[in-house]
């Protein structure tokens, strides 16, 4: 079985088929569904739960705010808007709680321009959102803010409904 | 299908994931070239065939006459109808070409040499007027014999048209050269390098994360890439000899935009290890940071002067993406573009004399060329999509990536805008192109 499995994974790895749609590795943070305008959800509507005798990981229950990834920026900017400051605040919350725990800060930017010149907008919207979450007590040696520009995309069509899911900073944790 | 023992099985697994990111493989795709305009002056060509090329797959002349073809400065006049072919100078009724509106013929032959090695020999003949001193009355304006193998003859037939075109041109040619470019297919990205015809397409580098921003040494035997496997933006560089790879920089943050020095000893490269995006310049060994720009601004794509003596750059300082000059060292930089609210990724030209750009009207991103001593800004391109240019290293053909039909495509057009370019491959997208250097000679 184990030799089938491994198999099966080196095809996989070798075939590098012309799939149409981006395949989500395991290291990316969880995909969140994000038809809508993304201003439509935010504002906190998840309670953490109250810790059980269940062994849920609250970072990937996804009745917990922290299993909520994504920060979204308007046209331009790296301001954050304040329906995000509850998600930062989560986060922030659990790395002072848990001094070992590390975070990429991968900041986004949408396809139109130069893409190192969006690399650079990535990172300023990284940096924002890392700023934030060191007022807030976590030390920098838990964070480290990079970008990844417009290389990776979460919607890949040619207008805002698209655009607007780029522009965004993931929390990834380290070992994700 | 692997067999491993259980104990021996993850360092196999590693080994074999180590091969297939780094192996040179042929590629499955390959590169088409088709051109559009011309030059305002054509150099009317006829091109022989050679003795003895119908022995070979690749067929010397046909490859001569595409590369000049392809340059948009030449015009190929057809040799159909005429009957003997001349394989001598001698041979050659110069009325007959003038006739036809050929300046110039190329004749030649394919010698058999022992041990399997070949002589390609030619001769570029003038065939606008007689002259009764030389051999048969035909003036010859060039004329070498290249020692090759049946492997090399594609590069030997690149060779042979730079020659012809440096002689009719005055320029030299850049037939021999290669490009690099990066393809993408679902969440597979390849770092690909193929001649400059497009053809021999080889995978230097594949990730499933993605890769950016190539650039070649100098001496066109490296190339320094940002890849993100390590999940942030880190700069290799690749020997492309020997496939051996090696951390240029990995410093907390982001780190791209590598730009090698005109001597290959230094890169310009940005990070963002001190705060927001600054230019910084490193030993091609990693060792020697020193930071450039000190700015609390994005300050990114560096690109040197030929001279060494200055580097171009972007930066959104004065409020929006414009082009500035500074010192090589560092030091003061001085704003370049003035027209509109993005203007990026300057590149120079071989000669330093004007650079190529990106420049963003009414939602529009087009490829635009400005003269530095002048200020003078001539836009190149009509695309809505157009970025990443590179210049050829005769500075005649500039190579860019642009959106054809929902997909990433490269293409070209010429400094002048008159001649343009467009290269297909048959799947995925195609971007970040980089034009390879001439070499004094290839192994």
């Amino acid at each position: 079985m184990k030799r089938l499995t491994l198999g099966v994974f080196l095809v996989a790895l070798l075939a590098g088929c012309a799939s149409t749609e981006p395949a989500k590795e395991q290291a990316r943070a969880p995909v969140e569904d994000r038809a809508a305008q993304p201003a439509a959800k935010a504002e906190g509507s998840a309670t953490p739960l109250a810790p059980a005798a269940s062994q849920v990981n609250p970072l990937r229950d996804p009745n917990n705010i922290l299993s909520k990834r994504s920060i979204y920026f308007d046209y331009d900017s790296d301001a954050i808007k304040p329906e995000y400051k509850p998600l930062i605040e989560a986060h922030a919350k659990y790395l002072t709680e848990h001094r070992s725990a590390k975070v990429f800060l991968q900041g986004n930017a949408d396809e139109r321009g130069s893409r190192e010149y969006n690399l650079a907008l990535g990172q300023r919207r990284a940096d924002a959102v890392r700023k934030m979450m060191s007022v807030l007590g976590v030390d920098e040696k838990q964070m480290e803010s990079v970008s990844f520009g417009e290389e990776n995309p979460r919607a890949t069509c040619h207008d805002e409904s698209c655009w607007s899911q780029n522009r965004r900073v993931d929390i990834v944790y380290e070992g994700e | 299908m692997i067999r491993a023992t259980d104990s021996a099985k993850p360092l196999r697994l590693a080994l074999l994931l180590v091969l297939w990111l780094v192996a040179a493989i042929p590629a499955r795709a390959t590169l088409t070239i088709e051109i559009s305009g011309g030059a305002a002056l054509q150099i009317p060509i006829a091109i022989a065939p050679f003795q003895g090329e119908e022995a070979f797959d690749e067929r010397v002349p046909a490859i001569i006459a595409a590369d000049l073809a392809r340059s948009g400065q030449f015009k190929i006049v057809s040799t159909a109808g005429i009957n003997p072919l001349p394989q001598t100078p001698a041979e050659v009724r110069i009325g007959e070409w003038k006739a036809r509106g050929a300046s110039s013929l190329v004749i030649g032959n394919i010698v058999r040499q022992p041990g399997g090695r070949l002589d390609v020999q030619f001769r570029l003949l003038d065939t606008v007027k007689a002259d009764p001193q030389a051999p048969g009355g035909v003036t010859q304006l060039a004329g070498f014999s290249l020692p090759t193998q049946p492997s090399q003859l594609r590069l030997t037939a690149h060779q042979i048209a730079d020659i012809i075109y440096e002689k009719l041109t005055g320029e030299p040619g850049v037939f021999a050269t290669r490009i690099a470019y990066v393809t993408k297919r679902g969440n597979l990205h390849e770092l690909q390098v193929a001649d400059a015809d497009g053809a021999n397409a080889q995978t230097v580098f594949r990730s499933r994360e993605p890769i950016m921003s190539p650039a070649w040494s100098p001496d066109g035997s490296r190339l320094a890439y940002v890849a993100f496997e390590a999940k942030k933006p880190v700069i290799y560089i690749q020997e492309l000899a020997t496939a051996r790879r090696t951390v240029l920089a990995n410093f907390k943050g982001s780190n791209s935009a590598p730009a090698w020095s005109p001597d290959g000893s230094q890169l310009a490269i940005v990070l963002t290890k001190d705060g927001s995006s600054q230019i910084y310049a490193i030993n091609a060994d990693g060792s020697g940071l020193k930071r450039l720009t000190r700015s609390d601004a994005i300050d990114t794509e560096p690109s040197w002067s030929p001279d060494g003596r200055y580097i171009l750059f972007t930066s959104d300082r004065g409020g929006s993406p414009q082009i500035y000059r500074m010192p090589a060292y560092g030091g003061e930089a001085v704003r370049l573009t003035f027209q509109g609210s993005y203007n990026v990724t300057p590149r120079y030209s071989p000669d330093g004399k004007s650079f190529v750009f990106i420049q963003r009207e009414g939602g529009r991103f087009r490829l635009a060329i400005q003269d530095i001593a002048s200020g003078q800004v001539q836009v190149l391109t009509d695309g809505g999509l157009d970025e990443s240019p590179s210049f050829a290293p005769n500075g005649r053909l500039i190579l860019y990536a642009t959106e054809q039909r929902g997909r990433g495509q490269l293409a070209a057009v010429s400094s002048d805008g008159r001649v343009k370019q467009k290269l297909s491959t048959e799947a995925g997208d195609v971007r970040e192109p980089a034009w390879g250097p001439l070499l004094k000679s290839r192994p």
